[in-house]
């Protein structure tokens, strides 16, 4: 099996389904010639031309909104914001217009749009340009979710989004670009709602994303050294959450952490906590712990910026406190 | 009533350019006034390419370089009183310098101190805004509410050419003209947005064209000739005042430096046109203008390089003596009455970083986040 990058993950998604297919196409900004802020469109310009790599105007609102007017009629656009932070500027247009159009005409029109887009703490910059704000799109009937954490996943979940019918908001981490994993020689899709479980274990499941997912197997490994037993589980789709595999998962460990670096404060973590209890009250020997970011915004200087988002060494804590012992 | 406002197509100057260009001779600016302009445009230069030289040291992070665009910020900031805002990009990071603001502060800035967060009020300079456009609003409120409030003060709002495919580019200019605000829209348009160039981010023909549809002037200026940026913002400001509402000026150049210190634009630029542009920079350009009209001597030349040089090492000095910062400010500095309601999250830190400090999580008020 070819092992590439998680960047190249990506890369290799769209061009093979644009390869394959006349009405899929990319557009964002800078995403032609540089190849985009982080390099993932690197080199498509040559191969599909300017029409289908295209770069637009600096303006969020029209990116989607031009995103979900040709996935109206039959397309498949992949449209990327280049930062995350700035899905605020076309929220009207992920909120009030992608997620609604199919149930406002009861039901006969598809929007089968994605919206690539990319954040992460990690690199230092700053408070407008790191958020993690995954949590926002997850509250939102009408949209599917993921956040995927390794080259293959990447890969095979971007593949998937593509050829949803719905719209789908496909957040990538900063940090994980340069990740290399093992890939199957062929893309093989992964169907949206199937969590992952990168490790088996027996004590605490760790239910982690993005970049906590690599920080959540570091700290496995520590626990383990320990006599602690941890599961790991990704659900790469936080919308729609595969809820039968989390029960199962936390029914046989008896114990929850969930790890991501967005604010804890109303994050996705509430919801998998809300899930764990509901579905598995009477298996819980602990409270699920929470493992996130603090309450502030992102620090540019280095130093503050690490203080201010989880590590390894948080999942670590978190997890003896779910087995009551200390560090 | 409206009123349709034809906008200029042609760039205005001052400066010549060689035989075929004369000097023009500019009303009601003194000898004074041109040697404070060229103080300025040194002062910026000094600080950019210094900071471009700290940035590879490690002293400050990643940096927007606005190397050749000060003669846009110099000659409009000379336009303006003191009662009156800027509104900066990260283009314009150290505008402030030009209002007195030490350079620590805005190295501070880059290097993520808390010290580089200076109060607007200080210095009738807003925080820098890095998202595309979304200051243009503020601006547009700031200067309506001026109004409102009976005081004499205008607003100015920098952004770039790519600003304009904003949304709140658009909105913020029509709110302004339809509020008769005292702003001045300023558009560095120096034809690429990172790797996008004009051409792709707009169809008309010129950027001041936009102006019509506002029912405002707009006029286009030489980007790179500090005078013709003074005059034009001179005029857009005395309208301002004048009650008669927002001007659009469009500056016009070519980025002849890389976007940041983090971009490499070799892949996507026009080198030759960057040559060019570098041939006629803007700093060089009006000292060889003050020299023909006699103004500037050797060795004031000489001492205004030696003044800004002189600040920068003390400010970069200064900047790096700030003992490092409180970590619980993150905190304060979140919320106008944070303090308490983190309690728990202060207490952890103070854990972390071994310190003693207790904080009672019944101090003061509760606030609801
Ligand atoms: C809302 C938003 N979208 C995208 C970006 C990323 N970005 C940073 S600078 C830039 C280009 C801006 O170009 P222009 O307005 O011409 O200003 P210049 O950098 O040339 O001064 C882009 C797209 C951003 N900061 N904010
Ligand atoms: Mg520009």
């Amino acid at each position: 099996m070819p092992e590439i990058s998680y960047r190249e993950a990506v890369r290799d998604a769209l061009s093979r389904a644009m390869r394959e297919d006349d009405d899929v196409f990319v557009m964002g900004e800078d995403i032609a010639e540089m190849g985009g802020s982080m390099g993932v469109t690197q080199g498509m310009l040559d191969e599909f031309g300017p029409e289908r790599v295209r770069n637009t105007p600096i303006s969020e609102m029209a990116i989607v909104g031009a995103g979900i007017g040709a996935a109206m009629q039959g397309m498949r656009p992949v449209v990327e914001i280049m930062y995350e932070d700035f899905l605020t500027l076309s929220l009207e247009q992920i909120v009030n217009q992608a997620a609604k159009h199919r149930y406002m005409s009861g039901g006969q029109l598809k929007v089968p749009v994605t919206i690539r887009t990319q954040g992460g703490a990690g690199w230092s910059p700053g408070a407008q340009h790191a958020q993690q704000l995954e949590a926002w799109l997850v509250h939102i009937p009408g949209l599917k979710v993921v956040f995927a954490s390794t080259p293959e996943d990447v890969r095979g979940l971007l593949w998937s989004a593509i050829y949803d019918d719905n719209p789908v908001v496909f957040f990538e981490h900063r940090t994980l670009y340069g990740i290399k994993g093992e890939v199957p020689e062929e893309i093989e899709p992964i169907e949206l709602g199937k969590a992952r479980i990168h490790r088996q274990g027996e004590d605490v499941t760790v239910v982690a994303t993005g970049r906590l997912v690599h920080e959540a197997l570091a700290a496995a490994q520590e626990a383990e050294a320990q006599g602690v037993s941890v599961e790991v589980f990704d659900p790469r789709t936080l919308q729609p959450l595969d809820e039968r595999a989390l029960i199962d998962s936390v029914k046989k460990t008896n114990r929850c952490v969930v790890a991501h670096e967005a604010v804890v404060r109303g994050g996705y973590g509430a919801e998998i906590a809300a899930v764990v209890q509901h579905g598995a009250f009477d298996w819980l020997d602990a409270p699920v712990e929470r493992v996130g970011a603090k309450f502030v915004p992102l620090p540019f200087a280095p130093v503050m910026e690490e203080f201010v988002v989880p590590h390894a060494a948080d999942v670590l804590e978190a997890i003896y406190r779910t087995v009551g012992r200390t560090a | 009533m409206a009123q349709v406002f034809p906008a200029e197509r042609e760039l205005r100057r001052v400066i010549g350019a060689g035989h075929s260009v004369p000097d023009r001779a500019l009303e009601g600016v003194g000898e004074r006034e041109l040697l404070e302009l060229y103080r300025s445009l040194v002062l910026l230069r000094t600080y950019d390419e210094r900071s471009v030289v700290y940035h590879r040291q490690g002293r400050i992070g990643t940096y927007a370089i606005f190397w050749n665009h000060e003669a846009m910020q110099a000659g409009a900031v000379h336009a303006l009183e003191e009662q009156d805002w800027i509104f900066p990009s990260y283009r314009e990071s150290a505008i402030g310098l030009l209002r007195g603001m030490p350079a620590s502060t805005v190295l501070s800035w880059w290097r993520g101190h808390p010290a580089g967060w200076w109060n607007p009020a200080d210095y009738n300079v807003a925080s820098i805004c890095v998202p595309i456009g979304t200051h243009v609003p503020h601006a547009a409120g700031l200067a309506w509410g001026k109004r409102l409030a009976g005081e004499d003060a205008v607003a100015i709002a920098f952004f770039g050419d790519g600003a304009t495919s904003e949304g709140s580019f658009h909105e913020g200019a029509n709110f302004a003209a339809v509020m008769r605000a005292p702003l001045i829209l300023f558009c560095n348009n120096n034809q690429w947005a990172i790797s996008t160039p004009l051409d792709a981010q707009t169809r008309a023909e010129t950027l001041a064209d936009k102006a019509v549809g506002y029912g405002m002037p707009g006029v286009r200026v030489d980007g790179l000739d500090v005078l013709a940026v003074y005059e034009a913002t001179r005029e857009a400001v005395a309208r301002a005042r004048a009650g008669d509402g927002p001007t659009f000026i469009e500056a016009v150049h070519y980025r002849a430096a890389p976007h940041a210190t983090a971009d490499d634009p070799r892949v996507y630029i026009d080198l030759e046109r960057v040559e060019e542009e570098r041939q006629r920079e803007c700093v060089g350009r009006y000292e060889r203008y003050l020299r023909r009209l006699g103004v500037l001597s050797d060795e004031q030349a000489e001492q205004i390089r030696g003044e800004a040089a002189e600040t920068m090492r003390r400010g970069i000095a200064q900047a790096e003596a700030e003992p490092a910062a409180d970590v619980a400010l993150l905190f304060e500095h979140a919320y106008a009455d944070g303090r308490v309601a983190f309690a728990s999250e202060l207490a952890e830190l103070r854990r972390l970083t071994g310190g003693t400090e207790a904080v009672e999580p019944d101090e003061g008020p509760e606030v609801q986040v």
